[in-house]
């Protein structure tokens, strides 16, 4: 490994392209296609880079790696940098989707080009800034950051509500945030430091846990996001542009995964295990409640931020088992849950871009006209209803048998979910490609151009290849995962041992 | 004596700089008014340099310790003097357009910035009042400088009546802690403010309330905030400009130097005058500024919730608090003045516009202007990674470590609120479509400043330790160097009459 500080380099790359996309001259016609050339090449080589990051990780060891630190706040709070297990595949997920994000709004954004790339390369560098930061307040600066270009993604290119889906967007993970802001600085008072890897030590007291849990939970539970405060999801994605909807549901919901993860379960052991059964029932809520409202959906891009939310439930109810197959079935969930909603937005994207509404009614028989495009559609279904074989089984099973050897209920109730996704998700499939073309407007339609068909075979391999082997990614996570999982049962019997000794009697000691 | 016009320096060279001027200004044959502008600039920058270098960490006192110069006045009237030649840079082309270009309002400021000079440095109730009314009157003449218009002046009137409230009540409070302590000495003060048997002496309680809520007047906190809104907009808008930078960085350092070196002992007793003001404020300014629609109201009631926020810091009265005050003010003062430069650009061809909905589309119309003013509205609401949000956090850490959970948990989500009309004019920037008359483009001088101003905000994050170096060491040049006791005899002198 050199000296050379990779992370900061993919996380501030996209930046350096924004910076040049902002000296672009020219007419209208020229900026946007520099820019658009610009913003591409920037996604593609800071995506290159990721890889090679990637492929120098060192998957056996639990600890961060690439680590970077140099003063910053001063007192202990440093510019610090670095990937673990749990991280580094996330960073990967971000670069990745990417270039597929500006290649997907390659014609469908016409207005204000130059705008829209420079959002986007922001949104990167604050993206896999979360990811990589080994700072809390460093964490806080990029997960809050985020906020502005998403902000603007969705209020400037989104669709008729734009306004009011964006400050939705804005306030809830703003208000989710401050508090979580307060259990930071409770925390860098308490400990004097911020940075992660000595937080991690540090046993907190137990009430003092349950307070700061909570502040962090609000943050995270709002960006997962959890029943009940899921409501701004639909109204983001319904309203954002395509490559917004996929930024979203493949990246930003996973913040709050990733947060969990990173503070909630190693920070807070103490209190994660008293609130499980909470989140337990939240999620079971959201699995069964939120695949009901799908069902009931006639916007095609509301029904798959629906499922989102199902989704997500099966990732927190993992999450929470804290078991090696849960905590493992949740990253994978998320990573997988990345790519496969990912291009579900896209394939709405395609359609939308041709007929310019997702209502669902609008469509039918595409099969007939579009059968690559079918074909395709077909296949991320059954990866969102976790057909084996696609990824979407993998992470589903794994968080079902972690969370099983918990709370029995909460897994049945997860498992009926897959039931419930198969509905909603199979009379989406059908409502939209089977049958006969009836709708005017669908005799002409065209399949999807080779620009289109690129988009998606990244994510077709990724969705076969971990469905079937999903041990590349598991070796990545597993040594990360075990640690935090060992950790935190350490903790608790360290703290179930402890009641124990305070409630014998003095004299008997 | 010697020493002690030495330690006046800058204020002495304003001063003797603004008789010098206005002598210009009233003798010339010719319209003097832009060569009073720069002499003015080039004084305020003089004197700003003159202070900074006399920022000894170790504090020295003149007259008697009614004057103090130590790091912190020396930090605090650096960006006071400084940012009081940015306003008379920024003024000049609107005060031109407006057939307002009297020399008399460059050496009012002036005037203005030498009483601010004084309250930073009071070390004395006399002194303390001396450089308040110095400073208000030449703020209210400032407020109402456009004679014939019924706006400024029913704001000159209203800023003057109830200032004139305010000092009265400060008055009375000074004399009620002069009689009952017997000195108007700050040190004095706090000798004799001393608690016994855990409770304060109830007299002087009751001056201290009278003279903090004279001084929350100068800060527009609430509940003494009801000028602000009504002087802001009715005040020519770089006279607005004017009142929501200088004079409340310098009633901030004065509020700071009050209740921390005259009332060390009775930090239970202002602790929850302080809460308290600073939540009204901070929830005030956030609701009350969602219903506006001329920015420069807004911008009142901007400025009303950020003194609460900084406020939050000083009701931690800790060292660190009082640092991170410093931080917040002078981090508000360069988000104010930028966002002021960006409206004192808002002209058309009709003239000056100041409602918000006239900024719709400006993205378009006018991107540099509108990248400007949405970096400063997303600092101003604290968004990471921009400046502001560095303000918030190192006031909410030292109220954190004071164990004010409550206050920083109402601070936050007021934020939250504040946020909500921040946003709005980014929207109406960045989501609206333009309209059909478009604005001028912005002047050279104030988009020099407001993109310098954005870009400090910008990137504060990259490299902020200097600025927080500077905050701690003035915040420790308050609260932790004793003053040199041999000089302590005070105007009146230590006279034990009690």
């Amino acid at each position: 490994m050199t000296d050379w500080p990779i992370l900061s380099t993919i996380t501030f790359l996209p930046l350096l392209g924004a910076f040049f996309i902002l000296l672009i001259r020219g007419d209208e016609a020229t900026v946007a296609n520099n820019a658009k050339a610009v913003a591409l090449w920037t996604s593609v080589v800071t995506l290159f880079l990721t890889g090679f990051m990637v492929s120098q990780f060192d998957g056996s060891s639990a600890a961060f790696q690439f680590v970077e630190r140099i003063n910053w706040l001063g007192d202990g709070v440093d510019y610090a940098m670095g990937v673990d297990g749990i991280s580094v595949l996330f960073v990967l997920l971000t670069a990745a989707l990417m270039p597929i994000c500006i290649l997907a709004s390659w014609y469908s954004i016409t207005h204000r080009v130059r705008e829209y790339m420079l959002a986007f390369l922001l949104l990167e560098t604050l993206m896999i800034g979360v990811f990589c930061a080994m700072d809390l307040i460093l964490f806080y600066l990029f997960f809050e950051g985020g906020l502005i270009p998403m902000f603007l993604i969705i209020g400037i290119w989104g669709g008729e509500r734009r306004v009011y889906a964006s400050f939705k967007f804005f306030l809830y993970t703003l208000l989710g945030s401050v508090l979580m802001l307060l259990a930071v600085l409770v925390i860098y008072w308490q400990t004097g430091t911020t940075f992660i890897p000595e937080l991690m030590k540090t046993a907190f007291a137990p009430d003092w846990q349950n307070w700061l849990w909570l502040a962090f939970f609000a943050s995270f539970a709002v960006k997962m996001p959890m029943w009940p405060v899921h409501t701004w999801l639909p109204d983001a994605h319904v309203e954002a542009p395509t490559a917004g909807s996929v930024i979203l549901a493949g990246v930003l919901l996973k913040m709050g995964g990733y947060g969990f993860l990173r503070f909630s379960l190693p920070m807070f052991p103490i209190a994660s295990d008293l609130f499980a059964p909470m989140v337990f029932a939240l999620s079971a809520i959201a699995i069964v409640y939120t695949s009901l409202v799908a069902f009931a959906q006639e916007d095609m891009k509301k029904l798959i931020a629906y499922s989102s939310v199902a989704h997500m439930g099966f990732v927190t109810m993992g999450l929470f088992s804290a078991t090696v197959q849960g905590v493992h079935g949740g990253v994978f969930q998320m990573l997988s849950h990345g790519w496969i909603s990912s291009a579900l937005f896209l394939c709405v994207g395609v359609i939308y871009d041709r007929m310019h509404t997702r209502e669902i009614a609008a469509y039918g028989g595409l099969a007939n006209r579009m059968p690559v495009y079918a074909a395709i559609f077909m296949l991320f279904t059954m990866a969102n209803v976790g057909l084996p074989g696609t990824s979407g089984f993998v992470g589903e099973f794994l968080t079902i048998i972690g969370t099983f050897q918990v709370s029995t209920w909460t897994a049945m109730f997860a498992t009926s979910g897959v039931i419930f996704s198969a509905c909603y998700a199979l009379t989406l499939y059908r409502r939209v490609s089977f049958g006969r073309i009836e709708h005017e407007g669908l005799q002409q339609i065209a399949d999807t151009d080779r620009r289109e068909i690129f988009l998606f075979v990244p994510l077709v391999i990724a969705t076969l290849i971990f469905g079937i082997w999903p041990m590349p990614i598991l070796d990545i996570t597993a040594a990360s995962v075990e640690n935090l999982v060992s950790n935190y049962q350490d903790s608790l019997s360290t703290h179930a041992a402890n009641a124990l000794l305070s409630s014998v009697p003095e004299s008997l000691r | 004596m010697l020493a002690n016009v030495t330690l006046l320096l800058p204020e002495l060279v304003l001063f003797i700089g603004a008789m010098g001027l206005l002598m210009v200004g009233a003798f010339a044959t010719t319209d003097a008014t832009r060569v009073i502008e720069y002499g003015a600039i080039s004084l305020l920058i003089i004197a700003a340099i003159a202070s900074w270098l006399k920022g000894d960490a170790y504090p020295q006192l003149a007259f008697g310790g009614a004057f103090i110069v130590d790091a912190f006045s020396a930090f605090m009237k650096t960006l006071t003097y400084l940012a009081t030649a940015v306003v008379i840079v920024m003024a000049r082309g609107f005060m031109q357009n407006e057939n307002l270009a009297r020399f008399e309002v460059p050496v009012l400021m002036i005037l203005a910035a030498v009483g601010m000079g004084m309250m930073i440095s009071a070390n004395d109730l006399i002194a303390l009042y001396m450089g308040i009314e110095l400073q208000s009157l030449a703020l209210y003449v400032l407020a109402a400088i456009k004679r014939d218009s019924l706006r400024a002046t029913e704001a000159g009137l209203k800023y003057f009546v109830l200032g004139a409230l305010s000092s009265g009540m400060l008055l009375y409070g000074a004399s009620l802690i002069y009689g009952f302590s017997g000195s108007t000495n700050f040190a004095g003060i706090a000798e004799s403010f001393t608690a016994e048997d855990g409770i304060l002496p109830l007299a002087q309680v009751v001056g201290m309330v009278f003279l903090l809520a004279g001084l929350a007047f100068k800060i527009s906190a609430v509940p003494f905030h009801m000028w602000t809104p009504d002087v802001y907009e009715g005040a020519p808008t770089p006279m607005t400009a004017f009142f929501a930078a200088a004079p409340k960085l310098a009633g901030m350092a004065v509020f700071l130097r009050v209740v921390i070196s005259a009332f060390p002992d009775a930090l239970a007793a202002w602790q929850q005058i302080i809460i308290f003001i600073s939540v009204a404020s901070m929830v005030l300014g956030s609701f009350a500024a969602i219903g506006q629609t001329n920015i420069k109201r807004l911008m009142a009631y901007s400025s009303i919730g950020h003194m609460g926020f900084a406020l939050v810091g000083l009701a931690a009265g800790s060292q660190d608090g009082v640092a991170a005050v410093i931080l917040y003010i002078t981090l508000y003062g360069i988000m104010t003045l930028g966002a002021f430069a960006c409206i004192l650009s808002m002209r058309r061809d009709s003239g000056m516009v100041e409602q918000i909905k006239n900024l719709a589309g400006l993205s378009q119309v006018r991107p540099f202007m509108a990248l400007c003013l949405a970096i400063l509205m997303f600092s101003l609401a604290g968004i990471p990674p921009l400046a502001g949000f560095f303000g918030k956090l190192f006031v909410f850490h030292a109220a954190i470590e004071a164990g004010l959970y409550v206050l920083c948990v109402l601070g936050v989500l007021s934020s939250v609120v504040g946020a909500y009309y921040y946003l709005r004019i980014v929207k109406i920037m960045y989501l609206d479509p333009p309209t059909d008359e478009a604005n001028d483009p912005m002047p050279r001088e104030l988009s020099i400043i407001a993109g310098i101003l954005a870009g400090i905000c910008l990137l504060f994050f990259v490299y902020p330790a200097p600025l927080i170096d500077l905050a701690a060491g003035a915040s420790q040049a308050l609260i932790a160097m004793p003053a040199p006791e041999a000089l302590l005899t005070g105007l009146f002198g230590p006279t034990d009459f009690r």
